[in-house]
């Protein structure tokens, strides 16, 4: 086991894509470490980096103590996951699982072993004399798994693992790799484009967009305070409502008079977006106290919750999340009014966290 | 997913589910299509049919007026004098078949070889300016081969390839690499790359990882496009007749049409030689008919 050290990461494709422009990841020793991010923000380039797949224009990666820059993949001693399985085509279960090790040169009384191992813990038994053909694509990404772990390699990179998966299996798998990282303590690098998967999944998450890395941190730290207007927009769902603000008298306010709890330091001689989630809103019967007036556009009912979409002084796309029991009509007149504590408030022309 | 050349072919024949129009009766205008199919048939198969039965008359019948479509007495002499020279021993044009034989698969082999991996690194590997490489390579078979043919000669003619096999073989092969390429290309994207990254963390190089994982799944598609390769030098005959003269060296197009325009032109003869030279192909093509058709039809299916 060991961390992954990435610094500098440049990666330039000889068409003059920049796919990877600057990145620095530290990923601890036993970490669940998520990557996010839009589709070509250089999350998957990264991790091919990281697995070798790929040569990065500059920059380092160190697989613990090893510098692993030259190294192809097979030396680095890492195992990957593909959205695509890459099950071979032509082997049974059994055989898929054994070849790695196979290709290793190991005794093959410890190949079974193993196989049987990896096979017990990802419940492969009755499709072990499978092929790949025969094999749904949950049981297909289970198989993957078990080539995986079979490696017992120091650190597992994951590709999309779940994305090609119906929604139902997807929530059982995204357990199960949780359960298996936390009982196996391997390091495991995840990418995905899934803000809920990464949500649950990871210990810390990286967020990248455009190949650079916008924000790391824990899944609640990226949700609460997102560190730039990109992670904003991309983190929750539905995502943060962003409302222009300006500071007067103590409040910052909004242009319809919507007021909010100002954060401390607040720099007061720019122009200011505030951050605001929908569970920190809240719809009133018109002229409730501290509310302004605002307007139904249009109502989701989710069951446990209702999800407003309310027009305040032409702010058309205002949301707020509700308990299932509060009701309005659409096109009714309502009030609106903040409800969290202060928000994480933005400048408009750098699109970074200022207070 | 891995995607066999037999799945990307639709399985069924493509039907017309629009309801019979209400002027045509459904039953008539079956019979209108039937009947207009027929007469099509007739008209493409005639030459055919007359062809192998002229390769079995005898002479006299195959000079008879009227002709005899029917009643002629079955021959395998012309068949024989494919083969076999008159005063005994291998005729010429058994030579000229084993030339095209040899021209035409040495072509094939050496474009696959040449091809296949550079299908596989412009579908796999980031190229500088792979579009407009790829359309370069398209562009060679833009103009007819007829156009280049003088240039060719002239070329030939200074580096001593004129009437020799290694001369065809060489033209054979310019021309086939770049449709070997393009159609290759094709049948390397539909496998996932995943295989050989796979592959490559397991302990293998990249080579390995083609060489063992990737090429097996593109056998299909070699198969279809060697094929065609095939056929296309197999067929050739512009470049043949401008580029060889000597009985040794020529294949048996320019070969067969060499028997017309004698004194007499013995029918017979071509008819036998040209059914003898026809089969190769036809044989190849009801053989690999599934994966012709997937080949034909490649991007159309989508996975």
């Amino acid at each position: 086991m060991a961390g992954i050290e990435v610094s500098a990461l440049h990666k330039r494709y000889p068409d003059g894509t920049v796919a990877v422009d600057h990145v620095d990841l530290s990923i601890r020793d036993g970490e669940l470490f998520v990557m996010l991010g839009p589709s070509g923000c250089g999350k998957t380039t990264t991790l091919r980096a990281v697995a070798g797949l790929e040569r990065q224009t500059t920059g380092d990666i160190r697989i613990g103590d090893t510098l692993v820059n030259d190294l192809p993949p097979a030396d680095r001693d890492i195992a990957m996951v593909f959205q695509f399985y890459a099950l071979y085509p032509h082997l049974r279960t059994r055989d898929n699982l054994a070849f790695p090790l196979r290709a290793e040169g190991l005794p093959k009384a410890e190949v079974r072993e193993r196989v049987e191992e990896a096979a017990r813990l990802m419940r492969l038994g009755p499709l072990l004399d499978r092929r790949p053909h025969r094999l749904s694509g949950g049981e297909q990404q289970r198989v993957a798994l078990a080539r995986a772990l079979v490696r017992r390699p120091r650190a597992f990179l994951m590709d999309e693992p779940l994305t090609n998966l119906d929604a139902e299996l997807r929530a059982d798998m995204r357990t199960e790799i949780k359960h298996l990282q936390g009982e196996l303590g391997t390091t495991m690098v995840y990418v995905t484009h899934d803000q809920v998967e990464a949500m649950s999944l990871g210990h810390r998450i990286a967020i990248l967009n455009k190949g650079r890395v916008e924000q790391i941190g824990t899944p609640l730290e990226v949700y609460d305070r997102p560190a730039s207007l990109f992670c904003a927009a991309f983190i929750g769902s539905p995502p943060m409502n962003l409302i222009e603000v300006e500071v007067a008298d103590g409040k910052l306010r909004s242009q319809g008079g919507l007021a909010l709890t100002p954060p401390p330091d607040l720099p007061r001689d720019r122009r200011l977006v505030a951050g605001v989630r929908p569970e920190a809103l809240e719809v009133t019967e018109p002229g409730a106290e501290h509310s302004v007036p605002a307007r139904v556009v249009s109502a989701e009912w989710l069951g446990d919750e209702i999800i407003y979409v309310v027009d305040h002084d032409g702010h058309r796309d205002v949301r707020v999340r509700m308990p299932p029991t509060v009701r309005f009509a659409a096109d009714a007149p309502v009030g609106l009014r903040h409800t969290g504590g202060p928000p994480p408030v933005y400048d408009v022309s750098t699109e970074e966290l200022v207070a | 997913m891995a995607l066999s050349v037999d799945e990307a072919v639709s399985t069924g024949p493509a039907r017309d589910h629009a309801p019979p129009s209400r002027r045509f009766g459904g039953r008539g205008r079956a019979v209108l299509e039937v009947a207009l199919l027929t007469v099509l048939a007739v008209v493409m198969l005639f030459p055919v049919l007359w062809m192998i039965e002229t390769s079995i008359k005898e002479n006299r019948d195959v000079y008879a007026i009227p002709a005899k479509f029917f009643d002629f007495k079955v021959t395998m002499e012309h068949f024989k004098d494919v083969f076999v020279a008159s005063g005994g021993g291998r005729s010429t044009l058994s030579a000229s078949f084993l030339n095209s034989v040899l021209v035409a698969g040495v072509s094939t082999a050496l474009a696959t070889v040449l091809g296949v991996p550079a299908a596989w690194a412009y579908s796999r590997f980031s190229v500088k300016a792979k579009k407009d490489q790829l359309f370069f390579i398209l562009s060679t078979r833009f103009m007819p081969p007829v156009v280049v043919v003088i240039p060719i000669f002239l070329m030939y003619r200074q580096v001593g390839l004129i009437d020799t096999k290694l001369g065809l073989i060489l033209i054979y092969t310019a021309f086939n690499v770049p449709f070997t390429i393009w159609m290759m290309k094709g049948f390397v994207d539909e496998v996932p790359a995943e295989y050989e990254d796979a592959a490559m963390l397991d302990g293998y190089t990249r080579l390995q990882a083609f060489w063992r994982f990737t090429l097996p799944l593109l056998l299909p598609g070699i198969a279809a496009t060697a094929v065609f390769a095939l056929i296309f030098s197999w067929n050739e005959f512009v470049f043949a007749i401008f580029l060889t003269s000597s009985d040794d060296v020529r294949t048996a197009p320019p070969a067969i049409a060499g028997l017309i325009g004698g004194t007499t032109v013995d029918w017979g003869l071509v008819a036998a030689a040209s059914v003898v030279f026809a089969l190769p192909v036809l044989v190849f093509a009801y053989l690999v008919r599934k994966h012709l058709v997937a080949g034909v039809t490649l991007g159309a299916v989508r996975r």
